[in-house]
């Protein structure tokens, strides 16, 4: 039953994959993140999930290889310098054609960085970071309750396309508490479903026949062929999975592109910009992978600036340009490290950009 | 007329593509044998590693998967989560287990794993074409040592036995050899009772199998062999390390 309740982002992300089918969980303590394997190593087993602590990174994205590589349905969990050590996996899952929910509560970086909310793993996230050609779908939440129902759907997406989906969160709202409801608990997978609904999992071949998950294709033509099915796969998400938000768009001098975080203080930023006189609107990217270019179409012919608003020295901004094509200035307006602007800061920028094109 | 002796189901009848004089097929019947003895084709699951074994779901007859380098033993302990009342197995190198992958495997034995490793010690790198390895003997050349190992260049060849041993979570931990008959045969005891020991949801089981690389070695098979009795097992002595009571 869904259930109205306070709770900090990290716990709320935790109890919505489980809610959603998630009954493996591997994960190590990374800041801001680490309320997920706490919750989840107390509250998984209750509901006849298993939790393991990995070694590293590297190791529990490998157990979630190997646990999904088996039909079981597989949430993983990290910030920044620990996604980077899974992205080896990452690589791995989607050439072997194997699910997995991934969620990343990003910092500051780079390096080790610092622990505070950061934006500057766009690039990674969409453009890869293993090696190969592959796309991994890449949501991005503004509210704790989109957090909650991207990974509640997160893992059927997973399964459908048979490829791993990433929920990009930041630290902001990992640490954050806002009213969310929770939807009810899907039931877990069992065994005797596995063997019958995933017939590629490997879970023993008294099933009928024999399994292989596998990535070596040694045959150039047969990785080519391999890769190129895998991309049919990618073509459908990038029909199917793209999403966004928009507002305020027809007659907006200023039109911000944001996503998570930024994208919730963009609002405010609008609201101060009206009050001034100044009409802005609002793209808010919900995939980052695939990006919504579509959305730019609704650009109307008085806008004279779109704004990139980053939490990076500027990664979106390149997906933004190439929406826009040369219509009309796009300009940045960033911060990183881990600090946050206010709206007021953003508004500022705003105007001096918008005199600057007068 | 009654056959004395069938080729194991366990084992799919194409070519291996091993190496004249190497090991590997050796060791894939004995694991595969003793499967089918116990019952077990149909309940196994296999991983195997990087190195020239990446293809042995190509000759085991069981379900497998591959596994990015060393991650084998983290694969594992994913798939025992699923699948509790299977038989889980890696299969790995000595660059796999023991230098890429040696987190891994220290910490699927000290979390007491309840799957088993067969651990293939050639003391060189097969499928890159003959580096060093973490197991390479002392004065034992290779491509990335070509006067030979030192210790004061390269350091010490590592124990793995000796070393996973000292964890308390590793119950059955056996170092044998595929050089003779009779070697062969007591490696395939080994594969018993590491099987047993899983079985028994004991812990983690791991049997060492000091083997061949001809190619890599520079020798004839035979020479291989003479190799293994002069130069490999004086440095890695066969033996349990340890043996858990019960088994």
């Amino acid at each position: 039953m869904s259930e109205k309740v306070l709770m900090k982002g990290n716990e709320a992300f935790a109890e919505a994959a489980m809610r959603g089918g998630c009954a493996f969980y591997f994960g190590y303590p990374i800041t801001p993140q680490s309320e997920i394997p706490e919750y989840i190593s107390r509250e998984l087993p209750k509901r006849g999930g298993k939790f393991l602590q990995a070694e590293s990174e590297l190791g529990a994205v490998n157990m979630a290889y190997g646990a999904g590589a088996s039909g079981g349905v597989v949430f993983i969990s990290s910030s920044s310098p620990g996604i980077s050590l899974m992205q080896e996996g990452m690589s791995f899952l989607c050439s072997a054609e194997v699910p997995a929910v991934i969620l990343n509560v990003s910092r500051g970086g780079p390096g080790v960085g610092g622990i505070q909310p950061g934006q500057a793993d766009y690039y990674q996230v969409t453009r890869g970071g293993g090696n190969g050609d592959y796309h991994i779908p890449v949501f991005a939440p503004a509210r704790i309750q989109e957090a909650v129902d991207l990974l509640y759907e997160a893992p059927a997406i997973a399964e459908k396309y048979r490829n791993p989906v990433m929920v990009l969160a930041d630290g902001m709202l990992g640490q954050m508490m806002e009213p969310i409801i929770l939807p009810e608990q899907k039931p877990f997978i069992t065994s005797e479903e596995i063997a019958v609904k995933k017939p590629w999992a490997i879970s023993g071949s008294a099933k009928g026949h024999r399994s292989v998950v596998k990535s070596l294709r040694m045959q150039p033509e047969v990785l080519e062929a391999h890769v190129n099915h895998l991309f049919e796969g990618y073509a459908k998400m990038e029909q199917e999975l793209v999403r966004w938000k928009s507002e305020g768009l027809e007659d907006a001098e200023i039109v911000f592109v944001a996503f998570g975080t930024l994208a919730r203080l963009c609002n405010e930023t609008i609201e101060l910009l009206a009050e001034k006189g100044i009409k802005a609107g609002i793209i808010r990217p919900v995939s980052l992978w695939p990006f919504p270019y579509k959305a730019f179409d609704a650009i109307g012919p008085k806008t004279k600036v779109v704004i990139s608003a980053e939490l990076s020295m500027g990664q979106m901004i390149t997906d933004v340009k190439l929406a826009v094509n040369g219509k009309v200035p796009v300009k940045l307006i960033n911060r990183t490290g881990g600090s946050v602007p206010t709206s007021i800061e953003v508004r500022d920028k705003a105007m001096a950009i918008l005199e600057a094109l007068k | 007329m009654k056959p004395v002796f069938t080729v194991t189901k366990g084992l799919i009848p194409v070519d291996t593509s091993y190496c004249p004089g190497c090991t590997h097929g050796v060791a894939h019947r004995l694991i595969m044998e003793v499967l089918e003895e116990r019952g077990q084709l149909g309940n196994t699951i296999g991983v195997a590693p990087i190195g020239c074994s990446i293809v042995a779901h190509e000759f085991m007859n069981v379900d497998m998967c591959e596994s990015a380098h060393g991650r084998a033993p983290a694969v594992a302990s994913g798939i025992r989560r699923v699948h509790p009342n299977k038989v889980v197995f890696t299969y790995q190198g000595d660059g796999d287990l023991a230098s890429i992958g040696m987190c891994e495997i220290i910490h699927a034995a000290a979390r007491g794993e309840k799957f088993s490793t067969f651990f293939i010690n050639n003391g060189i790198y097969g499928m890159t074409g003959g580096q060093m390895a973490p197991t390479t003997l002392i004065g034992q050349k290779a491509t990335t040592a070509q006067e030979g190992r030192t210790k004061e260049q390269a350091g010490m060849p590592i124990k793995v036995c000796e070393l996973l041993a000292q964890l308390d979570g590793a119950v059955y931990i056996e170092r044998v050899a595929l050089d003779t008959p009779a070697h062969i045969r007591a490696a395939k005891k080994a594969v018993q009772r590491a099987f047993d020991v899983q079985e028994k949801g004991l812990g983690f089981s791991l049997v060492e199998f000091i083997s061949t690389c001809p190619t890599n070695w520079g020798l004839t098979p035979p020479e291989s062999l003479k190799w293994i009795k002069e130069k490999v097992i004086p440095y890695y002595p066969l033996g349990v390390y340890k043996n858990p009571e019960e088994v």
